[in-house]
This record gives C-alpha cells, sequence and structure tokens, in this order.
C-alpha cells in the first residue's frame, strides 16, 4: 500500500505544485521518485520528527501543501504537540502519512506498532483521521487527502495488502463504503484489517448469517448515518480494528450510539487488548494471537448474534 | 578490568557478525549492515570494559549499557549470548512468530537493560540513570551506544547540555559513527561535521577512534572519565556493513537480508564456516 500511497502522490504532485515532501530519513525505495522529479519540493531533516513537522508547518502556511512521512509513530506521538499547536490550531495544510498502520511491522516490535494512533489523533481538532483498507481506497484517499483544505492524518498499510472493494468506488472523506450488505449484524471495520473481516463474513454466510460490512475509513469526521443506519436495520454492531480498544474505532462508534440513543444494540468491540505487545511475531502471528483472525471475528460475531 | 590481545576481540567480533547475518537470513529482517558496524565495539565492551555478569544480569551495582539505536539490537542478542546471558539457540528464534528475540532491542531480554526502537530515546534515559547513581553515591557507570542518526533528534542533544550542566562524569557515550543513515550517506541528509569540536562546546570530553581497531577501543575505553566532571563522548569511526564487502559503506546494507548463497560467501569474507 506504501507504494500505492507514493505512485498517486508522485501523478498528483506532476498537476499540483504546491505539494512538497518533507520527511524523516525513512522512504527508501519508495520515495526516490518524487525526490528526482521534484528536487525543489522534497526535503529529508534527517532523524528528526519534531523538526519535520515543524518545517511542514510552516511551508504549509505560505500557501503550499506540506506531506510529513515516517514509519508508524515517529511522524505523530514523536512530534504530537507539533501537530496539536501547529498544525491542527493553525489549521495548517500538513498531511502526515504513517507506513505501517496497526502491527504491519510485527517483529520489529512496540517501538514500530502503531497501536494508539486513531484514538490519540482523533481527539485532535481539525483532523481528519483516515485508514485505508485496499490499494483502491488508498489511492482514493490519497487524493482526497490532497484536495482537502486542512490537515489530514492518512494511517497507510506496508506491503501487499489485499482488495476489499470488488467494484468502483465513490470515496468521500466522512462517508463509509458499504462493501457487502446484510441484515443479520453489521461488521464496522477500518483500515487493513478489513480483509480479515471480509474473509469472516465471507465464512459466516455459508453459514447462513448475512453481515453487512461496511469499511468506516474515516475514523473522523464519523459516518453517523451509516452507524444508526446499521444499528437499526441489523441490530447487531461488531467493530474491528487493529488497534488498542480505548478510543479507537469501537470507541468513535459507541460515543455515536450513545448520542444518537441507540442503545439496544447487541455490540462487540474487537480491539488489541490494553497492553504492550511483546510478543514476537508477524503481522498475521500477531493478528491471531490476539483474535483479530478470520476465525476469530466470525466466532465474535456468532456469539453476539446468537 | 581485564585486558585481552586484540585477536580476542577480533575473534568474538566475527562472531557476532555471523550470528548476526544467519539470525537476519533466517528472520528475512533488515538492519545487518547496523550490526556489522558496531560488532568490534560490542566485543571490547562486553569482553573487558562493562562491569556486568552473565549469571546475575540484575546485579545492582552492573554497568549500565543502554543500546539507543535499537534496530542493531541483533548484535547485542548475539553478544549477550555468546557470554552466556541466554542459551545461543535464542538466536535461532530471531524475528520469528513466538520467538524470543524481537527486532528492535527488548528489555524482556536477559542481560537488556532498555528497550529502545525509536532513535533519540536511549541517552535521555542513560543521563537520568547517571544521576540516580550519583545520587545514591553508586560507582557503577553508564554506557550508551548511539548511532549517527541518533544524533539528529533534538533530544539528544538535549541530553547533552543537561549532562554536562551537571557534570555525570559515570555517563560514556560511544557514537557508531559509519556515516550511513536509512535514506542516504550523512554528508546528503544532515552533516554534522565538525562532529568532534560541537560535542566538545556542549561540554563533553570527547576522544575520535577507530571503532574497528579492538586494540585503541579498548584503551580508549579503559580511559575513561576522559576529564573528571565532564561526561565522556567516544566518536568511533566504523563502516557500515564492516565485514562484508560489498555491504561495506552502502545505504542498501540497511535494507533487506541475503540469501542462501550471499550468507556462504558473507561468511567465507568474514572467516567463520557455514
Ligand atoms: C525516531 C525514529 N525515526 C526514524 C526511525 C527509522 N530508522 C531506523 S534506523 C534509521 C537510521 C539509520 O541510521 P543510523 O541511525 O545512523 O544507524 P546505523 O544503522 O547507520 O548505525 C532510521 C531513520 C527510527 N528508528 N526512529
Amino acid at each position: 500500500m506504501r507504494s500505492v500511497f507514493n505512485e498517486e502522490l508522485l501523478k498528483i504532485a506532476h498537476e499540483d505544485r504546491r505539494i512538497f515532501m518533507i520527511l524523516a530519513d525513512i522512504g527508501y525505495g519508495e520515495i526516490e521518485p518524487f525526490a528526482r522529479a521534484f528536487p525543489g519540493r522534497y526535503f529529508n531533516v534527517g532523524v528528526a520528527e519534531q523538526n519535520m513537522t515543524g518545517v511542514a508547518c510552516g511551508v504549509a502556511l505560505e500557501g503550499n501543501i506540506a506531506i510529513t512521512y515516517s514509519i508508524a509513530n515517529f511522524p505523530t506521538l514523536r512530534c504530537l504537540e507539533q501537530i496539536r499547536n501547529d498544525v491542527c490550531y493553525h489549521n495548517a495544510n500538513v498531511k502526515i502519512v504513517i507506513i505501517g498502520g496497526g502491527m504491519a511491522y510485527g517483529p520489529l516490535g512496540i517501538s514500530h506498532h502503531s497501536t494508539e494512533d486513531l484514538a490519540i489523533m482523533r481527539a485532535l481538532p481539525n483532523l481528519v483521521v483516515v485508514a485505508p483498507c485496499d490499494f483502491a481506497e488508498a489511492r482514493a484517499a490519497t487524493r482526497a487527502m490532497i484536495a482537502h483544505d486542512g490537515p489530514v492524518y492518512y494511517r497507510c498499510g506496508y506491503k501487499k495488502e489485499p482488495p476489499i472493494h470488488r467494484g468502483p468506488i465513490n470515496f468521500q472523506f466522512g462517508q463509509a463504503l458499504t462493501v457487502q450488505d446484510g441484515a443479520d449484524a453489521t461488521v464496522i471495520f477500518t483500515g487493513t484489517i478489513g480483509y480479515n473481516c471480509l474473509c469472516a463474513v465471507e465464512a459466516l454466510a455459508r453459514e447462513g448469517i448475512h453481515c453487512r460490512l461496511i469499511s468506516l475509513h474515516t475514523v473522523k469526521p464519523i459516518d453517523r448515518a451509516a452507524i444508526v443506519q446499521a444499528a437499526r436495520e441489523t441490530g447487531v454492531i461488531v467493530t474491528v480494528e487493529e488497534h488498542n480498544s480505548m478510543g479507537g474505532l469501537g470507541g468513535a462508534v459507541a460515543e455515536v450510539l450513545m448520542d444518537e440513543g441507540c442503545l439496544d444494540v447487541k455490540c462487540r468491540r474487537l480491539a488489541l487488548p490494553d497492553v504492550n505487545v511483546s510478543l514476537v511475531g508477524g503481522q498475521d502471528w500477531l493478528r491471531q494471537q490476539y483474535r483479530l483472525d478470520p476465525d476469530a471475528i466470525a466466532d465474535a460475531v456468532r456469539q453476539v448474534v446468537q | 578490568m581485564q585486558t585481552r590481545p586484540p585477536a580476542q576481540y577480533e575473534q568474538l567480533a566475527a562472531r557476532v557478525r555471523a550470528h548476526c547475518l544467519r539470525m537476519t537470513h533466517r528472520g528475512k529482517s533488515g538492519h545487518v549492515g547496523s550490526m556489522l558496524s558496531m560488532a568490534d565495539l560490542l566485543a571490547v565492551l562486553y569482553s573487558s570494559i562493562l562491569r556486568v555478569d552473565p549469571k546475575q544480569p540484575d546485579w545492582p551495582d552492573r554497568d549500565r549499557f543502554i543500546l539507543s539505536k535499537g534496530h542493531g539490537g541483533g548484535a547485542v542478542y548475539a553478544t549477550l549470548a555468546e557470554l552466556g546471558f541466554f542459551p545461543k539457540d535464542w538466536l535461532n528464534t530471531y524475528y520469528l512468530d513466538n520467538g524470543k528475540l524481537s527486532g528492535h532491542i527488548s528489555h524482556h531480554v536477559p542481560g537488556v537493560e532498555f528497550s529502545t526502537g525509536s532513535l533519540g530515546h536511549g541517552l535521555p534515559v542513560a543521563v537520568g540513570m547517571a544521576l540516580a547513581a550519583r545520587h545514591a553515591g553508586k560507582q557503577h557507570r553508564i554506557f550508551c551506544l548511539m548511532s549517527d542518526g541518533d544524533c539528529n533528534e533534538g533530544s539528544t542533544w538535549e541530553a547533552m547540555m543537561f549532562a554536562a550542566h551537571h557534570k555525570f562524569d559515570n555517563l560514556i557515550v560511544v557514537v557508531d559513527y559509519n556515516r550511513v543513515q536509512a535514506l542516504g550517506k550523512m554528508e546528503d541528509v544532515i552533516e554534522m561535521e565538525p562532529f568532534a569540536r560541537k560535542v566538545e562546546d556542549f561540554g563533553w570530553a570527547v576522544r575520535t577512534i577507530d571503532g574497528h581497531n579492538c586494540g585503541q577501543i579498548e584503551k580508549t575505553l579503559s580511559e575513561v572519565p576522559f576529564a573528571s566532571n565532564k561526561p565522556s563522548w567516544v566518536l568511533a569511526r566504523t563502516v557500515k556493513g564492516k565485514g562484508v564487502s560489498w555491504m561495506e559503506n552502502t545505504v542498501s546494507c540497511h535494507y533487506g537480508s541475503v540469501n542462501d548463497e550471499q550468507l556462504a560467501k558473507a561468511l567465507k569474507d568474514l572467516g567463520a564456516n557455514s
């Protein structure tokens, strides 16, 4: 997915001369075409994410669009106050892109897992929070991010995430996409964990449990209507995210259900437990340990439906 | 401190390098160039300089060692295994599902003081340990091994100012100064020369050495603190990917792992048998 993002950004940068890349010593094998095409709009600040974000903010406030880019938590948590005070408060046109949302960097360990980002980023005023689930969403989200006037947080995958959407998509920030319809339950996911949800939902369909599957790519602003409608029409909401169980997608959906008075719905939040992951392993294996694999997701839905 | 003939350090360093090649080959993981770069420094530190006890990793009076360039953790694991902190067969599980050793250094492993992986975290913590040691009237020293990328981070320079201000002469930094970062060479990213002079101006006692000359490493580290009332800084000139001909001084050796054929060739370069 990171290659898809970089390809799409390069195309847009040919059309839009306001785009700068300000990055912090990450992007090997990916960002070279941009660096070659636009040497005057490409800067590596070194391993210095606070400076990266501050510089990007200054560049953006002068009428440009600045992309910051690095692995997992480096462009977010490492420079959180620069994002909050400089970027968000001044509504600067900075796009914060992370590579390797969730546990995509598996065995590299906790420093490279981005598993609290949705909660933290969505708590910042003015910031759009988006987590594409497959290549189609990744491309569309890149375009939407540049078209949007203001700060965006873009949680990118890492490698060859399989497709989830079967046909063309109409991607708009704040509008959830229905992957497939169903009346027995709704599974809402964000980001690349969506593929495991799709597998789970397909397995359930073979047993006669038909789920609505919703990609909530924009965690903020959240699509309240889609959530309320799913709650009213299916009566069961299961959220799935590769993120700590506190304050992420599940929390955001629960807030909507509470605000909108949808309290008669059966709900379950599937997420990582509130622990520091010290297990060593690849993304798929780690997902399995934390019951975010297709079988475990299907089990959870079955339990709630019954 | 026990002085040893340089050949002994070189042999240990060669074993560590061979472990790192095998571990990253098996795990299909990166950062092997970062590990090869610091193998000689680790060999001397762990054989002669650090007062540590493999039988008692938590011995309260041990010298503290923090690896701030956590991505090179494989080399520390290999060194610790060679010293007997844990069984060598743990190395075979590096980077694998349900393994004992993660890509970045982890304090869940016996002998590892502190987990890192995000650059620029090691030195502030080392400074805190130096402060606590002095406060408690303890004699142990704090060593922090850093990379040049580590020294891009503002947090590193903030810690340097604090440590010099408080005259922590129980604190020793060693920089694995290979001048290659993740996206380019230092001269193309952030040039830090005159590096030694900058650090001196920040109030540290600095020595520049050849980070692959084990005799020189030992002599230098046995003379800390270089000045009373100042923290010590060793700028160890190294070669990223040291010991494997095609990796040396390349950015690409930060990424990818060797295939079977390259592994055999690399081990031959090192003079280790496969
Ligand atoms: C805060 C932070 N930003 C980015 C990274 C990603 N990263 C890993 S290693 C590295 C740089 C590698 O060069 P250097 O630090 O000089 O270490 P070497 O491997 O050359 O010893 C970078 C940018 C990181 N680990 N931490």
